[in-house]
């Protein structure tokens, strides 16, 4: 069951760089909140701030509070812990090279000691599935590499390994933008589906996809949200004008 | 609608090209970088020229290695003539004391058995001990270092590299023998004793260890460095990969790390592995000289660069100096093979996972 996510006074920097100011909102539990805002204002950085990734940068720095169902994830976890229920895909996919598609769906189980054959069989599929990745791999799922993939094909394969942990909050980083027409809807068909049991923050540049999935959107520029509220309302009726240009496309 | 604009751009660009009609070419307005493009040519000799350069140099690499083996061959002919395939594995047991005699130039009695076994004991040995030490650093190096040492810590690594062998041997006699004499080689006979690799009572120090010791310190460099290199060449993004299921920061460099950098830590063993089998100085000056088989590290042995260094200009009988240049080419013959199990080895332990990182 997922989660909500509560984020208060949230700040991150790069270095120097002011990255994220004073961001506030909340994510409700079991649903798609999407994140949308022009190139270079914080939107990957506030999806990794929320599950510790930030902080493996080595000029990262991070301050504010992250509650994940009531808990303090900077306070009174550790990062792993926090990664092991908060799933993640990248903007760019990241399969391991050196594994099988197997292997790469598997890697998460694995590395916790999960070793029940039949059951990691089964996981590795339904993964695969969910992911609209299966029927393009199930022959050659333990021959072909990770990086034989083409680079749709990688990113929803990523998308199953997120998957294969079972997160209680899976954070998705414009998970298809480098997806085809195709792929895009079966990634969207995907999240609608997930949202029931997961809650699910997903960045893109895409409105209509936006539209489509998320029952919230925020709307980041230059480090601050700028507006945060159901999708309906960010689309038809946004309260702040910056919003309102740039989903109109006046800039951005 | 984008196809369109990008397709059309291009083609206008291209027009004033040497292979279009005449009078498009004489357009007046040419931009200057276009004419200055125009105006190269198509480079064709120089192309060619440094094809041939290349080819040359990669041919001659056939040219430097057949002289070699061609020369080795030729001088130990006689040598090869009299033992034939017997030069690698002959020996007699003397009748008075009643010891396996496989090398005395004095009677004439040549064998390269027992250097051959010196200089793979000693080699692996050095591997056993310096790759655990070289991986370790390297991880250290690269994974939790802090910014402030790792520059200061890389610096001493490669400054080993630079010290010469001769140097290394005398530190050996001087300190590293003197220690395995008084601490470390009473403490293995004692408890390791059993496994019959330490026992005897050799009162020196020197031996297959102190070889084995000194040729760890001296491959570290080459192993831990170009480890460093390989694991640093791994994208971020695959650590990050790990990381996002929850990774432990060892799972993590496991992972994410050492499992992408496993071909190229591969090879750096393999480069190490090849310095320390053909290393002569340090290891003629620690490991006792005697052309002896003993299952024990702790014995005196000899190595085949080392006898080579230790006789070659005392040897006075043509058969003798024919006998060492054949162990010269039996140097060069188990570095090959050597090198071509370990390329077996490392065919074998990636061919299971499907094709590596591009
Ligand atoms: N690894 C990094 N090191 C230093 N600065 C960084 C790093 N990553 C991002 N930044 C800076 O942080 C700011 C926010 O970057 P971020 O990646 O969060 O943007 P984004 O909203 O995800 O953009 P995009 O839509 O292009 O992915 C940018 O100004 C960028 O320069
Ligand atoms: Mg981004």
């Amino acid at each position: 069951m997922g989660v909500g996510i509560e984020v208060i006074n949230l700040n991150a920097w790069y270095g120097n760089n002011h990255t994220l100011q004073d961001i506030n909102l909340h994510i409700p539990a079991n649903h798609a909140t999407a994140l949308i805002g022009p190139s270079g204002c914080g939107k990957s950085t506030f999806v990794r701030c929320l599950n510790r990734m930030h902080e493996t940068n080595p000029i990262g720095r991070v301050t504010g509070t992250v509650r994940i169902g009531g808990l303090d994830i900077y306070q009174d976890a550790n990062p792993v812990e926090i990664r092991r229920r908060v799933g993640m895909v990248f903007q760019r996919p990241n399969p391991f090279p050196t594994m099988s598609i197997y292997d790469n769906v598997a890697a998460g189980l694995k590395l916790n000691g999960y070793s029940n054959r039949r059951s990691l069989d089964e996981i590795v599929e339904r993964s695969l599935r969910r992911s609209a990745l299966w029927d393009e791999v199930k022959d050659d799922l333990k021959k072909k590499s990770g990086a034989s993939l083409s680079g749709g094909q990688q990113q929803r394969l990523c998308i199953a390994r997120a998957l294969a942990v079972d997160p209680e909050v899976l954070l998705m980083d414009e998970p298809a933008s480098a997806l085809d027409p195709v792929s895009t809807s079966k990634i969207e068909d995907l999240v609608f589906q997930l949202k029931s049991q997961y809650t699910i923050v997903i960045v893109t540049h895409n409105m209509q996809q936006a539209a489509r999935v998320a029952e919230k959107t925020g709307f980041f520029l230059n480090g601050r949200m700028v507006e945060f509220d159901s999708t309906h309302k960010i689309f038809t009726n946004p309260s702040d004008k910056r919003t309102e240009d740039y989903i109109t496309g006046r800039f951005g | 609608m984008l196809n369109s604009e990008v397709e059309s751009e291009p083609r206008a660009g291209l027009k004033p090209s040497p292979g279009q009609n005449p009078e498009t070419a004489a357009a007046p307005e040419v931009s200057p970088v276009r004419g200055f493009l125009l105006s190269r040519g198509n480079s064709a000799i120089a192309d060619a020229g440094f094809r041939w350069l290349m080819v040359f140099s990669g041919l001659s690499i056939f040219g430097i290695v057949g002289l070699i083996v061609w020369q080795l061959a030729l001088r130990s002919q006689l040598s090869w003539q009299k033992f034939g395939f017997s030069f690698f594995y002959r020996s007699y047991v003397d009748s008075v004391t009643h010891q396996r005699i496989f090398w005395d130039p004095v009677s004439g009695h040549f064998s390269a058995l027992p250097f051959i076994y010196g200089t793979l004991v000693s080699s692996f040995l050095a591997l056993l001990i310096s790759v655990p030490l070289a991986v370790g650093l390297a991880i250290f190096l690269t994974e939790m270092c802090p910014q402030a040492l790792r520059g200061a810590l890389a610096f001493l690594t490669e400054l080993l590299a630079a010290i010469p062998s001769v140097i290394y041997g005398l530190w050996g006699i001087f300190v590293l023998v003197p220690l395995l004499r008084v601490y470390v080689n009473p403490f293995l006979i004692r408890w390791l004793g059993w496994t019959g690799l330490f026992s005897g009572d050799n009162p020196t120090g020197l031996g297959f260890l102190a070889a084995g010791v000194i040729l760890a310190i001296m491959i570290l460099p080459i192993i831990s460095s170009l480890t460093r290199e390989v694991m640093t060449a791994v994208p971020q993004s695959q650590r990050e990969a790990v990381l996002a299921l929850g990774a432990t920061r060892w799972e993590m460099i496991r992972m994410g790390v050492l499992r992408n950098a496993r071909v190229g830590m591969m090879g750096a063993i393999i480069l190490g592995l090849g310095r320390a089998l053909g290393e002569t100085m340090a290891v003629t000056m620690v490991i006792g000289n005697t052309p002896e088989i003993h299952a024990s590290l702790l014995s005196n042995g000899s190595s085949m660069a080392a006898v080579i260094a230790n006789e070659f200009t005392e040897a006075v009988s043509d058969m003798h100096l024919s006998a060492l240049i054949e162990i010269g080419l039996a140097l060069f013959i188990v570095t090959v093979i050597v090198n071509a199990l370990a390329q077996l080895l490392m065919w074998a332990v990636t061919r299971g996972a499907p094709a590596t990182a591009r």
